[in-house]
């Protein structure tokens, strides 16, 4: 179950020009992988969220760096390249009373991986299985992309 | 034209003499019926029977906005409630905001002085005038409306916002007349423009009374070629009553009734009485209020003052065009800001760290207020609509204390440079 939540990196970054580069160039510094990344933006600042391979590692490199940052729970499906496949998990949510937040998809080798943050990722990841749902793990995520 | 000529015109000497009756009793009356002055005048040892001419009012102490606030809300008053007939509030520095009070008698001098300062300027019966500055706490709206309707004109209550519509009535009604800041007239100039409106061929608009705001020789300019208004400053404060005094048609200073109000010119560091026509800090004694005294108040406005009768006939002391501060007030879209404030609204907020910048800019004729400010690092969400809710707070809680629209920006800790002073933190781009 646990291993079911994984733990996505959020990032503040102010809205300037140059800002992003910075960040990125921090990550590029600290050897931070990401598999999967979204930037989501306001007129002042954006987000990026990332998903990295070692997230407890990573947000205290960040850390050190004078990064702001966040540790965030998400959780990930597989969506097969087949009509419906979306449909299944968000329905499943909808019927349940889960909310998505946010959410960004990913290509991944086999399949593409969509990464939600929901407002209860445990109750999500137990109605998910009791759907026949597969979620991605946080030790699969390197595999699958 | 004048509405009073026997006062406007009277001899410098007489003038003069006035003066030191008025000072004479008001200090008299203080003395012996208001607490606050009172004290004040025993901690700087200064009695009544000091007062022997008009110089030595040099000797009464100053009275500051600070006063004010301590004495929120009516510690100051001379007048009973029963005598006080209207407030008007402005906002305050921490939270507190200064409130003035009126007594009949206030808002008739305050009207008699609008409504020489009209006629001087030639609005009268024949006149619309469109009163566009805020109704209701501020003193503009209702202040210039009783002078307008004093003078005789056909008074138009529009106050502030929806412009195009009081372009409408502007055109419909004929108005000939309007008193609002200048740069709301530039931007009615510029909507109306927009329109397809032309002031000058489709209005019978040829008057303007601005104030509330720095402006300059180049707006009055600017105005009159583009819109073929001629342009009129007016000067006053809500500690004095609300605006007052005007240029008269020779535009060569603002006639500071004598009767009303005696003006003084200060270093603001020193405190010293200037020499006619040095520039300094103008310190107004208000010989006529009733409700709460007004005595060598710094109203920390720089500008000279003249005693030379002006080509138009009248003897009344003329200050020029206000030309800055002595402290760090800023003048947004009329609105009197003090960064203190700004500061103290943000350190309310939870979720701000203590560092901000502000930049106030212009665009086309509005001000633009922006301030940037830093979150603490527990305050940052992943979720944009958190951050969102959060900048919304912000501005809607300055618009709450300052009553002015701000556009807030959120940054990172760290971001923004730290400084020992507010000063340095505002960053006005202004060209006026």
């Amino acid at each position: 179950m646990a291993d079911s939540i994984i733990e996505q990196l959020s990032i503040f970054v102010n809205n300037e020009p140059g800002r992003l580069a910075y960040v990125a160039s921090v990550l590029k510094e600290c050897g931070i992988n990401m598999h999967a990344f979204n930037l989501a933006e306001s007129t002042d600042f954006g987000i990026l969220r990332a998903i990295v391979d070692d997230p407890e590692e990573s947000y205290r490199k960040l850390k050190d760096k004078g990064i702001i940052v966040k540790k965030t729970e998400v959780i990930a499906v597989s969506i097969e390249d087949t009509p419906g496949a979306l449909f299944a998990a968000a329905d499943a949510f909808g019927k349940a009373g889960i909310n998505i937040e946010y959410g960004y998809a990913y290509s991944g080798k086999k399949a593409s991986l969509f990464y939600m943050r929901v407002n209860d990722p445990r109750k999500a990841v137990e109605i998910l299985k009791n759907n026949g749902i597969r979620l991605v793990t946080s030790g699969e995520i390197r595999w699958e992309t | 034209m004048f509405w009073n000529s026997k006062i406007e015109c009277m001899k410098t000497e007489d003038l003069r003499k006035l003066q030191y009756r008025e000072l004479k009793s008001l200090v008299n009356n203080l003395y012996s019926f208001n607490r606050f002055y009172h004290d004040r005048m025993k901690d700087q040892n200064v009695h009544p029977d000091d007062i022997t001419c008009l110089s030595d009012i040099s000797k009464l102490p100053f009275m500051y906005k600070q006063d004010l606030r301590d004495n929120y809300p009516t510690n100051m008053f001379t007048a009973s409630n029963s005598e006080v007939v209207r407030y008007h509030v402005s906002s305050g520095t921490t939270g507190k905001p200064t409130l003035v009070g009126y007594t009949r008698n206030d808002l008739d001098y305050w009207t008699e002085a609008l409504a020489r300062s009209l006629t001087s300027i030639g609005i009268g019966s024949e006149d619309t005038m469109q009163i566009s500055y805020g109704y209701g706490l501020f003193t503009g709206g209702l202040g210039l409306h009783y002078g307008a309707e004093k003078v005789g004109a056909t008074v138009l209550p529009s106050g502030t916002g929806g412009t195009e519509r009081q372009i409408e009535l502007i055109k419909d009604l004929g108005v000939t007349a309007i008193a609002c800041t200048p740069s709301y007239l530039v931007h009615i100039g510029d909507v109306a423009k927009k329109m397809g409106v032309d002031i000058r061929r489709d209005t019978k608009l040829r008057k303007a009374v601005l104030g509330a705001e720095p402006w300059s020789d180049n707006m009055r300019k600017h105005i009159e070629e583009s819109m073929g208004v001629r342009a009129y400053d007016i000067y006053g404060t809500s500690e004095m009553a609300g605006p007052m005094f005007t240029e008269c048609e020779e535009r060569n200073g603002i006639h500071m009734a004598g009767d009303i109000v005696y003006c003084e010119i200060i270093d603001p560091d020193s405190g010293e009485t200037l020499e006619e026509g040095q520039k300094g800090e103008l310190v107004v004694t208000m010989l006529k209020k009733e409700a709460m005294p007004m005595i060598r108040y710094r109203i920390k406005d720089i500008t000279s003052l003249s005693n030379k009768e002006c080509a138009c006939g009248r003897t009344s002391p003329r200050i020029s065009r206000i030309s800055g501060r002595s402290d760090d007030m800023l003048i947004i879209r009329g609105i009197n800001v003090f960064p203190s404030q700004i500061e103290y609204t943000l350190l309310r907020i939870p979720e701000l760290a203590g560092h901000y910048m502000i930049y106030v800019t212009r665009e086309g004729a509005l001000d633009r207020l922006l301030i940037q400010v830093e979150i603490k690092e527990e305050a940052f969400s992943d979720k944009i609509e958190d951050m969102n809710r959060l900048r919304a707070r912000v501005e809607a809680e300055l618009k709450r204390y300052l009553n002015i629209a701000a556009e807030v920006e959120l940054k990172a800790p760290g971001e923004l440079p730290r400084f020992e002073s507010k000063s340095k933190r505002v960053i006005d781009k202004r060209v006026i």
